[in-house]
């Protein structure tokens, strides 16, 4: 490249002019393998026979990446790659801190879990019209927002996710899904685009998207720009994705229509995305505005976490019923950015852990209920503990989970965030976690009750579905929920790390930007 | 420049809100359209309008000679501009797939998927 006089420029300031190591490949690995196998699959989307197979040999590949990732991000502080190789901030980097790597590992692992039960559940139709392509972008999408370090990418990656999530919803086609489908794309759209405005401000204020670019710049920009408009706008658009009261009635109206799978994979991963954006901008970007919010956020928190259970608790479908507990969860998760301490946020990020594998497992849990007794109903579903006792037990131990009670997961981010409520003098928050979860153990044990312990009336039509893929996919969330209740150390600290990252920027800046924290 | 932008964006808005309030899908879904138009007029106007200043830089030198045009938002709007509209043309089959399928773009008649006056669950066995 002998352009004339360019001898005198000194690329080094503009560009990275090394090429990046084999270890910095990891921070993409889990967004490219999922695109890579959801391209491919897309091709071959009519060879129905390799398509569940391939995908899951992609999410393996993807979970290695993720497991490793987080093993470096956790050994040598966060991890960045940056696009196109001009320096940031203005091309794009990709940076994976604890608190990133770690929700994209325990998605990726639920993702891994759901794509083995799909292939009893989704059959040669769905393989066809793509269910597998879907997955693997939606991961993706998923994967990208956790990992990214550019608010204008986030916003991209939010809408790689949110296409393929419409595409699953809607497989299938019966009218059900297209009405639940319709009310979900719509309000996601809008909320996406509430996202979207929220970036134009911000870009107008600052000049960068980069988020290590904003938090060094952020105390510079405080006197002369409405950073709290920003803040307020981000809490609306994320607040919306994470299905936080009053900006939630898609959720309850649509996670239910999809085939079970899709739904597991939804209220497992998809709400959780929200709440790590809003644990990203809030509380790293805008410390001093989540400050001034803090109370609007505690009564969201727990308008979210009490109607959400309320409503669980007068649904009479168990998928439905479901739902509303996802809503609940998301109100816990919010108590802990209320609150914004060390303690609190660490129990957000737990509960998120917990709430991914915990809810992905209940539905699965229906799904597996309805192929034994051949229905969602509470009215009609019922003495499961007579032909499969095993079936029992499993439900048993998810629902302690969700409800927070011991031996499993649940319990010690409700411990934690009760605690930093206790600690920060609010204990009305306290208080509404607590009778959350004893209103979810009424509505969740109800569902006990009625579908295991109740006696089966009338022998009706049972299909005959091999509950054997229930079992082994049940049974890998159910060890993972009894390795987070009774040996929780490594994954709190994992938790308070990821807490600790986000409560204190400089490792995230100095890992984007070497040279310096300050401008 | 900026005040006429920041008009036209205010108007945008009003009208995007006012059709998505409606009950109606397609209105809704006109309404989603002139908001994410107005969303990437904010972002134009956020990007400092200059005119007639191309962004290149005179031969010999490291940085621009002067204020030049922000070319950022036009790649941002770019790409705000084909999501949307991709977002907007999945949007429309699916509610005319909607409307096909359930007679009815009335968001108050689409009752399917949440049924009206479901059973409450019972009460004990």
């Amino acid at each position: 490249m002998a352009v004339p006089g360019s001898e005198a420029l000194d690329l080094s300031r503009a560009m990275v002019l090394a090429a990046a190591g084999p270890a910095d490949w990891l921070v993409i690995a889990p967004v490219a393998i999922p695109i890579v196998f959801g391209a491919l699959l897309l091709i071959f989307r009519h060879e129905t026979k390799i398509q569940a197979g391939a995908a899951i040999a992609g999410l393996i590949l993807a979970l290695i990446a993720n497991v490793f990732l987080l093993s470096r991000v956790l050994d040598q502080g966060p991890v960045v790659m940056t696009m196109g190789r001009w320096l940031p901030p203005f091309g794009i980097s990709f940076t994976a801190d604890v608190l990133g790597a770690s929700f994209a590992l325990t998605a990726t692992l639920v993702a891994l879990v759901c794509a083995v039960y799909s292939t009893s559940d989704i059959g040669t139709i769905g393989r066809r019209y793509g269910f597998y392509p879907f997955l693997m972008l939606m991961m993706a999408g998923v994967s990208g927002s956790f990992l990214t370090g550019d608010i204008f990418n986030l916003y991209v990656w939010f809408e790689v996710f949110l296409i393929s999530s419409f595409g699953l919803l809607v497989l299938g086609s019966e009218h059900r899904q297209l009405d639940g489908a319709t009310k979900y794309a719509i309000l996601n759209l809008i909320g996406t685009t509430f996202f979207l405005t929220a970036t134009a401000l911000l870009y107008g204020a600052f000049g960068t998207l980069n988020m290590a670019d904003i938090a060094r710049k952020a105390d510079h920009v405080r006197e002369a720009a409405p950073l709290m408009t920003l803040a307020v706008f981000f809490l609306l658009a994320f607040g919306m994705k994470a299905a936080a009261f009053p900006v939630n009635f898609w959720l309850p109206a649509s996670y239910h229509t999809p085939r079970i799978v899709t739904a597991a994979l939804f209220g497992g991963v998809l709400t959780k995305v929200g709440v790590y954006a809003l644990l990203r901008v809030l509380v790293m970007l805008f410390p001093p505005e989540r400050t001034i919010l803090s109370g609007v956020i505690a009564w969201v928190a727990a308008a979210t976490m009490v109607l959400g259970v309320l409503g669980a608790l007068a649904q009479t479908d168990v998928r439905r019923v479901l739902g509303f507990v996802v809503i609940s969860g998301v109100g816990i998760m919010l108590a802990g950015l209320a609150l914004g301490t060390d303690e609190g946020l660490a129990g957000t990020i737990l509960y998120a852990f917990h709430s991914m594998i915990v809810m992905a497992a209940l539905y699965l849990l229906a799904g597996t209920m309805n192929g034994l007794g051949g229905s969602y109903s509470l009215r009609t579903l019922s003495g499961l503990y007579a032909a499969h006792p095993l079936i029992a037990a499993l439900a048993l131990l998810l629902m302690l989970a969700a409800a927070g009670l011991p031996p499993a997961s649940g319990l010690w981010p409700k411990v934690m965030l009760v605690r930093a409520s206790l600690d920060a003098g609010q204990g009305w928050l306290a208080l509404a976690v607590l009778a959350t979860g004893f209103l979810t153990t009424l509505a969740l044990g109800r569902v006990f009750i009625l579908t295991i312990w109740r006696q089966r009336e009338a022998a009706g039509p049972v299909e005959n579905a091999s509950p054997m893929l229930g079992y082994v996919t049940m049974g890998a969330f159910a060890l993972a929920v009894l390795f987070m209740g009774l040996y929780p150390q490594p994954v709190i600290d994992i938790a308070e790390r990821a807490a600790g990252g986000i409560l204190d920027s400089a490792p995230y800046i100095g890992a984007v930007f070497p040279e310096g924290v300050r401008p | 420049m900026e005040a006429v932008l920041a008009l036209t964006v205010a108007i945008f808005f009003a009208v995007a809100i006012y059709l998505m309030l409606s009950k109606h899908i397609i209105r809704i879904l006109l309404g989603v359209t002139i908001f994410g138009n107005a969303v990437n007029l904010t972002i134009f106007t956020s990007g400092r309008v200059v005119r007639e200043v191309p962004p290149i830089i005179p031969e010999g030198m490291d940085v621009p000679a002067s204020l030049t045009a922000n070319p950022l938002p036009q790649a941002l709007i770019l790409t705000a501009i084909v999501i949307s509209f991709s977002f907007f043309a999945f949007l429309l089959v699916l509610a005319f797939r909607t409307y096909q399928e359930l007679g009815t773009d009335d968001t108050d008649g689409m009752r399917v998927a949440e049924p009206k006056g479901e059973e409450l669950p019972p009460l004990g066995y």
